[in-house]
């Protein structure tokens, strides 16, 4: 197996930007691996895992017109790691408040010192111009138990944070 | 008595739809039997569906008494021809499964359900459930319609209440 690149794209949304990427990736013999990809304010982004014959210098020659083309910044970085390495999260932190400075930082600051391991957090700004909302959604592995983590928490909510803790419990059937 | 082998993604057969069982005999029962023994040796799974093991029947055991933390449960249920009769609200849960092995995914079901099915005696029963256990039901009875979790994903970005799931 050829090694794996991060290729990270992002630029003001349209319609078939990961149409011709990914066309273009595949006329140069690339795989694919893991992706994500999501429109964010207005933008669309993509961070993927490519592999194949070319090295990054051929990749970026590859792809840059494309990119160019579609208004995108392009970004290429060799990768450790590769596929079938999922963990699967044992809890979801829930976040939401009035929208300030700092909101992420204090809730992910305290779920660090209790060595919470982040692998998916999804954030959003809800409510109007006027009254914004400040909503997020954490999925991760705790290492320390859930009462644990809720009383480390507490203090936030007499800021005005909402916080709120569930298990995730993953069904195999 | 050895565990029979699982069926695994792309695998066709996965998605045949299985047919009522009518011979509730010694046959029937050693299978489930053997069925239970490979549930176990799966990893950790709460559930699984005759048809996961290539039997195309309506077949399926559920156990959701040995979870993480408790959930509300009916312990070790052998269910035969079971069906749905009436479900209410919906949540979103995270599943995997034995036969799509390294991948997870959210997906929604009912919270609660009322299901008719008949024991490996041929006795019909009745329950009524809520939570993870009605979870792992749906997904063990779309097995036996064919259906896999991941044919049900939502997105990260799913809005829960835009979304009709249950036709």
């Amino acid at each position: 197996m050829n090694h794996w690149y991060m290729l990270t794209l992002t630029g003001a949304d349209r319609p078939g930007i990961v149409a011709r990427i990914t066309q273009a990736l595949f006329e140069q013999g690339m795989n694919l691996g893991e992706a994500s990809m999501l429109r964010l304010g207005g933008n669309f982004t993509i961070m993927m895992m490519v592999s194949g014959e070319l090295d990054a210098g051929e990749l970026e020659q590859a792809l840059a017109p494309v990119a160019g083309e579609l208004g995108l910044s392009l970004h290429i970085d060799p990768m450790e790691g590769g596929l079938h390495r999922h963990v699967v999260p044992n809890l979801m932190v829930r976040v939401s408040g009035a929208d300030r400075a700092g909101i992420v930082a204090r809730v992910t600051g305290v779920l660090a010192e209790h060595g919470f391991n982040i692998f998916d957090l999804e954030s959003d700004v809800a409510g109007t111009a006027e009254q914004p909302v400040y909503l997020m959604q954490i999925a991760g592995i705790a290492a320390e138990p859930l009462e644990t983590l809720e009383a480390a928490l507490a203090p936030l909510r007499e800021e005005g944070i909402e916080v709120n803790i569930s298990p995730v419990e993953t069904l195999v059937g | 008595m050895k565990p029979l082998p699982i069926l695994t993604i792309p695998d066709e057969r996965l998605k045949q739809v299985s047919e009522p069982v009518a011979e509730f005999d010694d046959e029937l029962r050693a299978f489930v039997e053997r069925l239970e023994l490979t549930r176990r040796r799966g990893p950790a799974a709460v559930g699984i569906a005759a048809p996961q093991v290539g039997r195309f029947q309506r077949i399926c055991i559920v156990d959701c008494s040995n979870t993480r933390k408790p959930v509300p449960n009916h312990g070790n249920l052998v269910l035969i021809n079971p069906e749905i009769t009436h479900w209410e609200g919906y949540e979103v849960g995270r599943e995997g499964c034995l036969s799509v092995p390294d991948y997870t995914g959210n997906v929604i079901r009912a919270t609660q359900i009322r299901l008719k099915a008949f024991d490996p005696h041929g006795e019909e029963r009745e329950y009524e459930m809520e939570g993870f256990e009605a979870r792992a039901v749906q997904h063990e009875i779309d097995h036996l319609d064919g259906i896999l979790f991941i044919d049900r994903v939502v997105s990260r970005r799913t809005d829960l209440f835009k979304r009709k799931v249950y036709r």
